[in-house]
């Protein structure tokens, strides 16, 4: 077996130990950087408060954004897309069915006509 | 060494036999107490996968191995006097060994994470008996050579993992899991009748023999193309992938991340009935380019469909099950392009190796970071009793060990580097792009919106201020983190070694699905 | 071709006709009807079919089944019927058993939890 570390992908490689090394650079770097920064801050008092252009903070529970409202934007705009493929999901089984007849009947349609050209 | 030669040379129906035999000691040992049920149910599972390494270690060195039942030994393969095979026979070889360590792995985990993970519940003597039985399926359908044997493991399959999805009815899963049965049951029935076109033309069930006979006649159409539908709708691809949302979101987490491997173990049967049943007699009618692109297609919409779907779904289970079609869509692509060129040696040599590489190497590290995902998502259902992330939040303050495993599955899914996700997915898009361009890109926007519905479940789960409904959610048992470090554990190795995991497993099974005259050979000699 | 000849081709392309009306009858049964018990059953009607289908390859007119102690001593070895169908047709049934006992079983649960057996309204997993 003459394994490396190195993956050959056909027309590139991929060296994962490599990029774990940059990755652990970068992160000293980082951290040597954030060892300049300022001293001042104390946990506990004003300075770590939520600052929301000085409004009062919410109540918490309200203050995380639920799953359903992230994506909103994006599925509102694919909706063309998305009513017609959710749709299709219609959770009753003799759809399921018709769908695995269906597909079966346009497989065996390729296979056969495939073989007549 | 005696004994160790002993097991090696029954190593195939050993690897079968030892969760079989467990499986209906489980209630017995059940009578003792819980605790040694939990612990023989995993030692059966972890004996197994010894059995499975002393057996890939001999196929690795000494190539590809018939098992012959009912004969004075085991490798009798021709009774003499016959030119056909007429006994079961396994044959194990490269891809068999592969799937089989998949299957293995991630039922070990599982079954781990079910010590603690069903604490709640009565009944478990029989859940584990049926929990033995779905690796028995799985394992079966990977090792056998007779393809009515494989339709009998597939049932075998079907039956345990419907009884548990739904075994603990509670809301909807008894719909999830009469679902599951239902479609299972027709595609069997299906098969069988795929099984029986073929037998009544050539009178054998073994693989091998009818692959050296198969004349490609309009009847043998017709069976590959209702073998390759039965499977590709247990496998779950779009547009047959209805049920499998529907099955995975109610089963109980462990069993979804084994229901993973069990469509991985179909997606073993479509690839050996494309490649071997049938490769011989579609190089020769030059046809495989049709049946490529046929998976390529079938692929190509399962990674598109499934990553969109699961972008608005809020129940944590649901998206990950739409994301488990997502993924099943790489594999096909992957080795689609590879039997689309299986004929053409060039192209072959080109890109369609390094692309059924990509494709066979996604399978096992899909069943690592999905069944992980879904054993977190376990974790969390655990925790705060629900499925809806609009009700979750906040957990990453309790659940640390949680949170940690999710990033790992999440980073791998999405394919992010350094992990072993980004490997095989490389491996795909490089090759795929010398196919085709736009198969590549498609591939690569399927990913990054991967990446940007976790990123959703990261944050509305894990992430966010403490929620007064979690004020006492606490780490889940030290059992259930366990079952998520063995998956992790693979999934770290196979991220910082890619070339030792596809130069060891990946690429002797990628050669036993091409090298169709050689399972030929293995039973019938001559060419 | 004659009426003999006619005849002994009806006599052997019958069961493959019924296999044919068996598995379509089922299909339609499984897809058009709304009961769940009667997609059970067209499951079942399938199933059969699917077995006659396999049987059916195996028996030859006039032949005598495959127990070589039973048969009478001066039996033609030609003249058995192809015990292999056989083998594979009973373990066939006892999976359908198995596959309409666990559906079934199911089904009384989902009657408990939705109070009907439509399978128009048992679509809590959709979308």
């Amino acid at each position: 077996m003459d394994a490396s570390l190195t993956l050959e992908t056909g027309s590139g490689f991929w060296t994962p130990v490599l990029l774990l090394l940059g990755l652990v650079v970068c992160i000293v770097l980082v951290l040597i950087i954030r060892a300049f920064g300022e001293k001042s801050y104390k946990r506990g008092t004003e300075q770590t408060k939520p600052f929301l252009s000085g409004n009062a903070e919410g109540n918490k529970d309200a203050m995380h954004v639920r799953a359903g409202n992230i994506y909103w934007g994006f599925l509102e705009a694919l909706k063309g897309y998305y009513t017609p493929t959710v749709g299709a999901h219609t959770g009753d089984v003799t759809d399921y069915l018709i769908w695995y007849i269906g597909v079966m009947a346009v497989v065996l349609g390729i296979l056969l006509v495939g073989v007549l050209l | 060494m005696q004994f160790v030669e002993f097991i090696s040379t029954h190593a195939p129906i050993l690897i079968l036999a030892i969760p079989l035999i467990c499986a209906f000691l489980t209630p017995l040992v059940s009578r003792i107490s819980d605790k040694a049920r939990n612990i023989f149910v995993t030692c059966a599972i972890a004996l197994s996968l010894a059995t499975a390494v002393l057996l890939a270690l001999d196929i690795y060195a000494n190539g590809a191995r018939t098992y012959v039942f009912g004969a004075t030994s085991p490798g009798i393969v021709l009774p003499s006097g016959m030119n056909l095979p007429i006994r079961i026979m396994y044959e194990v070889d490269g891809m068999s060994i592969f799937m089989v360590f998949i299957s293995l792995i991630v039922a070990l985990g599982a079954s781990i994470y079910s010590w603690a993970a069903t604490d709640k519940y009565t009944g478990k003597d029989r859940y584990y008996t049926l929990l033995l039985l779905m690796v028995v399926g799985m394992l079966g359908m990977e090792l056998t050579g007779d393809i009515f044997n494989m339709f009998v493991f597939f049932e075998i399959l079907s039956i345990s993992s419907s009884a548990l999805t739904a075994y603990y009815i509670e809301g909807d899963s008894a719909e999830g899991g009469l679902k599951y049965m239902l479609l299972s049951a027709i595609g069997g029935l299906f098969v069988l009748i795929a099984i029986t076109l073929l037998y009544s033309q050539y009178n054998v069930l073994n693989m091998a023999a009818l692959a050296s006979s198969i004349q490609y006649t309009t009847l043998d159409i017709v069976a590959l193309g209702i073998l390759m539908t039965g499977f590709v709708m247990k496998c779950g691809a779009v547009p047959l992938h209805m049920v499998t949302p529907d099955a995975y979101t109610v089963s109980p987490a462990n069993i979804t991340a084994m229901l993973v491997t069990a469509s991985q173990a179909c997606l073993y049967a479509l690839f050996r009935v494309s490649f071997t049943l049938f490769g011989k007699s579609i190089i020769e009618n030059m046809t495989y380019g049709t049946v490529g692109i046929i998976l390529i297609v079938i692929g190509v919409l399962s990674m598109f469909v499934g990553v969109t779907m699961a972008l608005p779904q809020h129940d944590v289970k649901r998206l990950m099950a739409y994301h488990a079609v997502s993924q099943t869509g790489y594999m096909l692509l992957g080795v689609g392009v590879g039997l689309a060129v299986m004929g053409d040696s060039s192209q072959m040599d080109a890109f369609g190796y390094k692309a059924m590489e990509g494709g066979i190497f996604h399978i096992i590290n899909h069943a690592m970071y999905k069944g992980l995902l879904f054993l977190t998502a376990g974790a969390m259902l655990y925790m705060t009793g629900t499925r809806d992330l609009n009700k979750m939040g906040g957990l990453g303050h309790k659940m640390p060990w949680t949170a940690g495993f999710f990033i790992i599955g999440a980073l791998a899914i999405s394919g992010v580097p350094p992990m072993n996700g980004f490997a095989s997915k490389l491996l795909i898009y490089e090759s795929v792009y010398q196919f085709s361009p736009l198969l590549s890109i498609i591939a690569m926007v399927v990913s990054i919106l991967t990446l940007a519905s976790f990123v959703k479940v990261f944050h509305s789960a894990f992430m966010g201020p403490q929620l007064s409904d979690y004020r006492n959610a606490k780490e889940v048992p030290k059992s259930m983190i366990v079952g998520m470090c063995v998956l992790a554990a693979v999934i770290v190795v196979f991220s910082l070694f890619p070339d030792w995991a596809v130069k060891t497993i990946v690429d002797p099974a990628v050669d036993a699905l091409l090298n169709n005259a050689g399972y030929v050979h293995n039973v019938v000699g001559g060419a | 071709m004659n009426a003999e000849t006619i005849l002994e081709l009806i006599y052997a392309y019958t069961p493959f006709a019924c296999v044919a009306a068996l598995i379509i009858l089922g299909l339609y049964c499984c897809i058009v009807r709304r009961n769940i018990i009667k997609i059970i059953l067209g499951v079942s009607v399938i199933e059969s079919g699917a077995n006659l289908f396999l049987i059916a390859h195996g028996y030859r007119t006039g032949s005598v089944a495959p127990i070589y102690t039973l048969s009478p001593s001066d039996t033609n070895p030609l003249n058995y019927a192809l015990p292999i169908p056989q083998a594979l047709t009973l373990t066939s049934i006892v999976i359908g058993v198995a596959v309409a006992a666990l559906m079934l079983s199911l089904a009384i649960h989902i009657y408990r939890k939705y109070g009907t057996l439509d399978v128009r309204k048992i679509t809590k997993l959709k979308g």
